[in-house]
């Protein structure tokens, strides 16, 4: 038997990720820089961390319900209410997911399949036409543009839509770029959708990380609520990555859905990680205050350090990533990448990572101390320097 | 302002120009404004936490406890500034509950420390009593941990 046969076209055919060459490069290298992780360098809060451990002291060692304690629920509720003034009844429309990629994954299965188009604007997060291709549905993808500051434009959005349309990914704050949706550009993409069959899937797990105002939520406009999932987690917000923990927000007929994927493939999210997320929800606000303080003031310190390097870099107001243009240099982001690593020893990660669209481009993130990245900038100055054409 | 203070409390060595552009402020809105919190005393010093135990030098550090009797009109100020006025004394509050005036000493010596509270503190006219504690070792100090070297362990993970 040919086991290679065995699997599925639609998962022998995702190509690999294209970043793995680097990342075995930077493990023989002694004092190379990392800005290539996606995660917060914080450790969680210790009071989050200390909920955890009194949780298995206190033997609360067994499953949840399905969808998660309907305390959590209870909490998420008025949290999502409080942040995003937006109401959900946390015993229909509320699941807690393992991390938001759980959300991610079940909400495209429940809702698409061969034939179905799903529609992604890039560049973004890989996960989302990865799930999407394995569901069997096409992946429609919208380039966004550095001129638009990498938000989504109505008319882009209008020229994707097809009858076939199934589910709109709306990723904003997005990873890689940075870039944030206003509250008139987002009515503009709502009165797009509000009368389509759609479904509208918005991944907000960087909403808290967000350095102009406060971050609007898709969900929170009443024409489309019914149609949005909204996708968030603790992860980012709270530094929790490790503990992958997340939820998903809607419509109780989407939810109980969902949760039908999810009692099967998961039964219930790890119920540590449950009583720790209640911890950061119950008495954290202050630790991810602090926290987005000294984002904010190394994001000011990396777009900066690009832009005197003499690459464009537009301002990036969510997440905690930097996306500057390479074209000065005329390299690829891959050259460009790999070069960086080998020469200075910088690892960032190259934009045609994120759809092809992210070529020219290369992500660097600020989840890194002030002292990393004010050297990382200064190998990249230097590299730059002897590089531009 | 209270951001300056916030940087400037974690790392004392922060630059004019660094925390201007951590802050999007122009150098000189920065340097005035660290400028008014030094006149104001809100900044009173600058300095470099040391964890003694790795160094050479030998060093004993106590927390004593003392009872005083308040003075007509003064307070504790007056009795407080009797004690605290001596090089020994690293710090010195005022307490609610059972006793009054929290006193940080270091010496070289246990017997070096041992003989200013006998010689100086507990003499005092206004001290009514004092119990000495001394310091076997120190976990933590200005919020920072002395034994965690904070290093990075994140794992690759391919998106």
């Amino acid at each position: 038997m040919n086991i290679s046969e065995m699997i599925r076209p639609n998962v022998k055919n995702m190509p690999p990720s294209g970043i793995r060459k680097y990342f075995d490069l930077i493990n023989e290298m002694k004092d190379a820089i990392s800005l290539g992780i996606g995660e917060p360098d914080f450790v969680t809060p210790w009071s989050i961390r200390e909920a955890g451990i009194y949780s298995l002291e206190k033997e609360h060692t067994h499953y949840s319900s399905n969808p998660g304690f309907i305390e959590l629920r209870r909490q998420i509720s008025s949290y999502v209410e409080r942040k995003y003034n937006v109401v959900y009844d946390p015993a229909k429309e509320i699941i807690v997911t393992v991390g938001a990629s759980e959300g991610i994954d079940i909400a495209l299965r429940a809702l698409a399949g061969p034939g179905d188009e799903v529609v992604i604007p890039e560049p973004s997060f890989v996960a989302y036409k990865g799930c999407t291709t394995f569901t069997g549905a096409t992946p429609v993808i919208i380039e966004l543009k550095a001129e638009d500051d990498f938000r989504l434009k109505p008319e882009q959005l209008e020229r994707a839509l097809t009858d076939r349309t199934k589910v709109v990914i709306l990723p904003f704050p997005n990873n890689p770029t940075g870039a944030i949706m206003t509250r008139e550009d987002m009515q503009k993409i709502v009165d797009v959708l509000k009368d389509r069959d759609v479904i509208i899937i918005s991944d907000e797990i960087y909403a808290e990380l967000t350095y102009s105002g406060k971050h609007v939520s898709f969900a929170s406009f009443p024409e489309i609520k019914e149609k949005t999932i909204l996708i968030n987690g603790f992860s980012k917000a709270f530094a929790m990555t490790g503990w992958r923990i997340g939820y998903a927000c809607g419509h109780p007929v989407l939810i109980e859905a969902m949760n039908k994927i999810h009692q099967y493939a998961i039964m219930c999210s790890p119920t540590m990680s449950q009583y720790a997320a209640s911890e950061a929800l119950a008495a954290c606000d202050a630790d991810v205050d602090a926290m987005i303080r000294e984002y904010n003031r190394r994001r000011r310190v990396m777009v900066d350090g690009f832009r005197k390097a003499g690459l464009d870099c537009f301002e990036p107001l969510g997440a905690f990533y930097v996306f500057p243009s390479v074209e000065s240099t005329g390299m690829t982001s891959d050259d460009f990448c790999e070069q960086l690593l080998k020469e200075e020893r910088v690892l960032t990660v190259p934009g045609s990572a994120f759809g092809s669209c992210g070529e020219g481009f290369i992500r660097a993130t600020y989840a890194n101390s002030y002292e990393n990245i004010v050297e990382a900038m200064k190998r990249i100055g230097r590299f730059v320097k002897n590089h531009r054409k | 302002m209270e951001e300056i203070l916030e940087i400037l409390e974690k790392n004392g060595r922060a630059s004019v120009e660094e925390i201007a552009l951590m802050l999007d402020k122009s150098v000189e809105e920065v340097k005035a404004a660290i400028k008014k919190l030094e006149e104001d005393n809100v900044i009173v010093g600058y300095n470099t936490l040391i964890n003694w135990e790795k160094s050479n030098k030998e060093n004993v550090v106590a927390l004593i406890e003392v009872k005083v009797t308040p003075q007509r009109g003064q307070g504790f100020d007056k009795v407080a500034e009797r004690i605290y006025r001596y090089p020994q004394v690293k710090a010195c509050y005022l307490m609610s509950g059972g006793f009054d005036l929290t006193v940080i000493v270091e010496g070289k010596t246990m017997k070096e420390v041992a003989l200013f509270v006998a010689e100086k503190l507990a003499p005092l006219e206004s001290v009514l009593s004092t119990a000495t504690h001394f310091v076997l070792k120190k976990y933590k100090e200005e919020g920072v941990i002395f034994e965690e070297k904070g290093k990075d362990d994140r794992e690759a993970l391919i998106l």
